[in-house]
């Protein structure tokens, strides 16, 4: 029988069917960070589960430290019991813990592809929405709640209902300008953010199969703002020459083994799916959000929304985006003054997403009235921007060379875009207060976020170059 | 886990689509060591609050008798977005008991039956329905949901079922807890696995 690729890795990782359409699925790698592990290991432990299987278990903290230069767990005294914590659990069970300071700390889903933790055809799980990223390696990924965390370390297994599958097609070459954001972007802005609610998303088409692997991570990663809880691109030779020789990938022999199966996991040509959606790229401009949920995305070239234009439905929601954004209908987006830049997030901040901010930012010099920040991804990705000198084209552009760590995406750590500022942000949610308590958020590429801030307001990078 | 069967009460429409879990429990709580019985005074502190930290005497869960309410009432894709499960002990600590919508965010919903809080999934038409009822006497409108015979009744005393997963439903009647349930399947898990090290040993480090 045809299969697809989820299919393939659901039913390869079912250990028991439970019934009533449940089954008992194999976790193969658990990831942990701060804001969660440390509570959760520690509850597993109270109610008398060690973890069965550590060494499928790894962390790193992201969510809770500063991201300033020279910080350490003490320089956000709120996130420190959170990391020590953390610290104190994965040692005494052997976990291995990719600590603040260490080579290998960063963003979770940027770690674990960065180590080769991350493997096609494997299930991944995390106590965070955006796990789907890893689903750009070929991986089954999703994000888990904290109760369904302290199953996975006392079972390594989870309780799992198989979701219907999703297939977004990408045709054809993208337009200049136009990166994996703005195809995702622009992916929920035509489906919605709940199309994906009870699907499992498979990216396919020309558009995709032409990514590196990092722009698959980044399409991954905003799966779950189209509400499926995981999204995922076959592996090709373009995984597998990003996977080899990384830390923790197969080595040899066993690498050899490891690819001939991975080779047999894309969806078979002629494989089902429940829901199909296709999006021609000759047709997709950079994008940009102007409201207060994903789908409020345009064309940076566009006007701003009038609600009175809106489906029915959506008016009201319309209308109170607006009001919190501060935006008029009608207006051209671009030109809107902008105050904060955030370049980073586990959605961008990798060596690609620096290197294309940093073409933009290199000669000029941000705007007087902005504050930029640039967070690399991880500790790896900060040493290699560093040596190809990336650092000093953000130093001299005016913006702050920082720390790896979430920071601003979810302002968890303290750093927030202040009440009623406006900034233009490479991570995955404009949602009210995300950023921090009245912080206005527009979701764009790296790219388009430098030239915001070059610019001073919402800019469209087209016309930079 | 505490069982849920039936709840009797005051719903209060909060009729916003895509109420995502960063509105319902900012961030920053869950750092806090406040714990899980702490969070209820967060909950939805958003819209409950104004900026100087006064009540807004706007938002319904401010008003009477929906300050009360055990029930919630809203509209498309309640608790989409970060699979915080603090939104969930949030939404306890608050009072609340279901939350009725047309549907859920994946993640939430998952959470809420780890922690006895029951998304009852129903037609917008019904909610407005619902809400209206409620909007019309708030002073002795009451909405029952009903988990033993799948059924929510309106203030009006109209019937109305929902569909729920009979594992789910069973295990909500009856407070069961999912890793006792799979540690019971422990040799299940063990050969699996001892087939998977000689199949896969690849992912096995």
């Amino acid at each position: 029988m045809s299969k697809t690729l989820f299919d393939k890795i659901w039913d390869s990782h079912v250990i028991s069917d439970l019934g009533n359409g449940f089954v008992l699925l194999h976790i193969d790698r658990l990831l942990l960070h701060d804001m969660s592990g440390g509570k959760a290991l520690k509850e597993a432990i109270e109610k008398g589960y060690a973890p069965s299987q550590p060494r499928l278990i790894y962390g790193t903290p992201d969510h809770t430290m500063s991201t300033q230069p020279g910080r350490t767990e003490k320089s956000f005294p709120p996130g420190e019991p959170l990391i020590l914590s953390m610290r104190e659990t994965t040692r005494a069970y052997g976990i291995k813990l990719f600590d603040l300071g260490q080579d290998g700390q960063g963003i979770v889903h940027v770690m674990g592809p960065e180590q080769g933790l991350t493997l096609p055809g494997t299930t991944l799980v995390c106590g965070d929405s955006h796990t789907s990223t890893h689903g750009g390696m070929g991986a089954l990924a999703f994000g888990i709640g904290a109760s369904e965390l302290v199953h996975t370390i006392a079972t390594q297994t989870m309780v799992q209902r198989k979701p219907k599958r999703f297939r977004a097609s990408f045709e054809g070459a993208l337009q200049p300008g136009v990166t994996a954001k703005d195809m995702i972007l622009h992916l929920i802005g035509d489906v919605g953010t709940a199309a994906g609610t009870g699907y499992a998303v498979e990216y396919a088409g020309s558009a995709v199969r032409a990514l590196p692997v990092e722009a698959r991570l980044t399409l991954c990663n905003l799966t779950i703002e189209m509400g499926a809880r995981t999204g995922m691109v076959a592996p090709d030779d373009t995984t597998y020459e990003y996977l080899d020789g990384r830390d923790y990938a197969p080595k040899g022999a066993m690498w050899d083994r490891a690819v001939a199966h991975w080779r047999t996991l894309p969806s078979d040509p002629d494989a089902g799916f429940d829901r199909e959606h296709t999006i021609d790229m000759r047709n997709v401009a950079p994008q940009i959000t102007w409201g207060t949920s994903p789908e409020h995305v345009i064309a940076v070239d566009r006007a701003i929304p009038d609600p009175s234009k809106a489906p029915e439905e959506k008016r009201g929601a319309w209308e109170a985006a607006l009001q919190y954004q501060g935006l008029e209908p009608g207006q051209p987006i671009e030109g809107t003054r902008v105050d904060w830049v955030f370049i980073g997030s586990c959605t961008n901040s990798r060596i690609s997403d620096l290197r294309a901010a940093a073409a933009i930012a290199k000669g000029r010099h941000k705007a007087d009235h902005v504050t930029a920040w640039v967070v690399p991804g991880s500790v790896r990705i900060k040493r290699e921007a560093e040596a190809e000198g990336l650092d000093k084209v953000f130093l001299d552009a005016g913006f702050e060379w920082r720390e790896p760590g979430c920071s601003m995406c979810l302002a968890s750590n303290g750093e927030r875009v202040p009440p009623g500022k406006r900034s233009v942000s490479t991570s995955n949610r404009n949602f009210v207060g995300r950023q921090g308590p009245g912080a206005r958020t527009h979701l764009a590429s790296p790219a388009m976020a430098a030239a915001a801030a070059i610019k001073g307001a919402i800019a469209d990078v087209r016309k930079i170059g | 886990m505490d069982k849920f069967t039936k709840v009797t009460g005051v719903a209060a429409p909060l009729m916003r689509q895509n109420v995502d879990t960063d509105l319902i429990i900012r961030i920053e709580r869950l750092v806090d060591n406040v714990g899980r019985e702490g969070l209820g005074p967060f909950c939805f502190e958003q819209i409950r609050f104004k900026p100087d930290g006064s009540e807004d005497p706007d938002c319904i869960l401010n008003q009477a008798p929906y300050r009360e309410a055990p029930i919630i009432l809203s509209r498309e894709n309640f608790g989409c977005g970060s699979s915080r499960e603090g939104a969930v002990w949030a939404l306890k600590g608050f009072g609340i008991k279901t939350v009725i919508a047309p549907y859920f965010g994946d993640i939430f919903n998952n959470n809420c039956f780890q922690n006895g809080i029951l998304p009852v999934a129903l037609p917008i038409e019904e909610i407005e329905q619902l809400a209206d009822e409620m909007t019309a006497s708030p002073g002795n409108a009451r909405v029952t949901v009903d988990l033993e015979n799948c059924v929510v009744v309106s203030p009006t005393g109209r019937t109305i079922p929902f569909q729920i997963d009979a594992r789910r439903q069973h295990a909500m009647l009856n407070g069961l807890d999912d890793i006792a349930q799979t540690f019971s399947r422990k040799a299940e898990i063990e050969a699996w696995q001892s087939n998977d090290k000689t199949a896969r040993p690849w992912v096995w480090l």
